[in-house]
């Protein structure tokens, strides 16, 4: 019988995950809070690049351990993103709609890439660490 | 060899995502583009009271009559009816909470609540705040979870571990979702008092 796959010792990629998703709710929030009228920048700015190391330290994690189920993975992140991008492009047409223009609609834009990519990360990575290679 | 066969679970497949239920998503998602793009108020308030209303009472039920009764449940039990659930609400939650939230920003909007002189702001920013962590709860732990426990009951052999250790994941945040479902009834009808 070979040993559960819940044993095994992986990177805290959930819970990075899950920070970097409080970091984006966090700046969407800041930032519409404040609509009509624009948040400041320098806040804002500075959530985004929170969120996004967050996001690039769970990408190089993922990418570094060793005997994954990486055919899983990518199974599971394609739907996912086809998924969210869709859910993302709704918000986005709505911020567009709703006339948020200039650096406000970059900053917003960029955080709903960060949620779109990210979302993916962590239903692939949890369902491709209980897979056997 | 004949004995090991027959006493070897074998799990049934079965659909992962229903892909039936897809072209309804596709009509939903479709009706809130169309109320929000021709700003029409019924069809707004019907997209947000009834996403809402349903968000709600689905998160309630499940985490507070569906779960305790699962757990009560045996395993063999438990596993053919998460296998009927969990494709279902992998489908309808994402589905819902998006036509609630889109639809209740435009009628905040509408209604004037987003501009921060508007006395019943700070109520918005509030629902914002519970969203946001709802959102977190649902999209790190929850969603993941949902997925990867159908995924291992896909397997000829299914690890009731695995299951377990991811169904924790409900059991651990069914308070935090309750708490926030009542917080944002209370917000909501705070709002339109």
């Amino acid at each position: 019988m070979s040993e559960s796959l819940v044993d095994r010792k992986l990177p805290p990629v959930t819970e990075i995950g899950a920070a970097a998703m409080v970091a984006v709710a966090a700046g969407v929030i800041f930032n519409a809070a404040y609509l009509p009228k624009h948040a400041p920048t320098s806040v804002a700015i500075a959530i985004l690049i929170v969120a996004a190391a967050l996001e690039a330290t769970n990408l190089f994690l993922v990418s570094r351990i060793r005997d994954f189920a990486w055919d899983r993975f990518k199974q599971v992140a394609g739907w996912f993103l086809v998924a969210y991008a869709v859910i993302a492009g709704m918000i986005e047409y709505a911020f567009i709609y709703d006339d948020t223009r200039g650096m406000q609609l970059v900053i917003l834009t960029l955080m709903l890439l960060l949620f779109m990519l990210n979302v993916p990360v962590l239903a692939a990575f949890t369902v491709a660490r209980y897979e056997r290679v | 060899m004949t004995t090991l066969a027959a006493d070897a679970p074998v799990a049934a497949p079965f659909e992962i995502v229903p892909r039936k239920a897809l072209p309804i998503v596709a009509l939903v998602l479709l009706g809130v583009v169309v109320a929000i793009a021709r700003d029409a108020r019924w069809g707004l308030v019907f997209c947000h009271v009834v996403g809402g209303g349903l968000w709600t009472a689905i998160d309630l039920f499940v985490g507070f009559i569906v779960g305790p009764i699962l757990r009560g449940m045996s395993i063999p039990a438990r596993i053919e009816f998460t296998k009927r659930l969990m494709p279902k609400m992998l489908v309808l939650m994402p589905t819902i909470v998006t036509m609630t939230l889109a639809a209740g920003f435009q009628l905040a909007r509408q209604d004037g609540f987003l501009d921060t002189s508007n006395p019943r702001h700070a109520w918005v920013v509030t629902s914002f705040l519970v969203v946001g962590v709802m959102a977190v709860v649902a999209l790190a732990y929850l969603g993941p979870a949902n997925v990867a426990v159908l995924f291992e009951l896909r397997k000829p052999q299914p690890d009731p571990r695995v299951v377990q250790k991811l169904m924790q994941r409900f059991v651990y945040t069914a308070g935090i979702t309750g708490v926030m479902q009542v917080a944002t009834l209370v917000i909501m009808t705070r709002l339109v008092s």
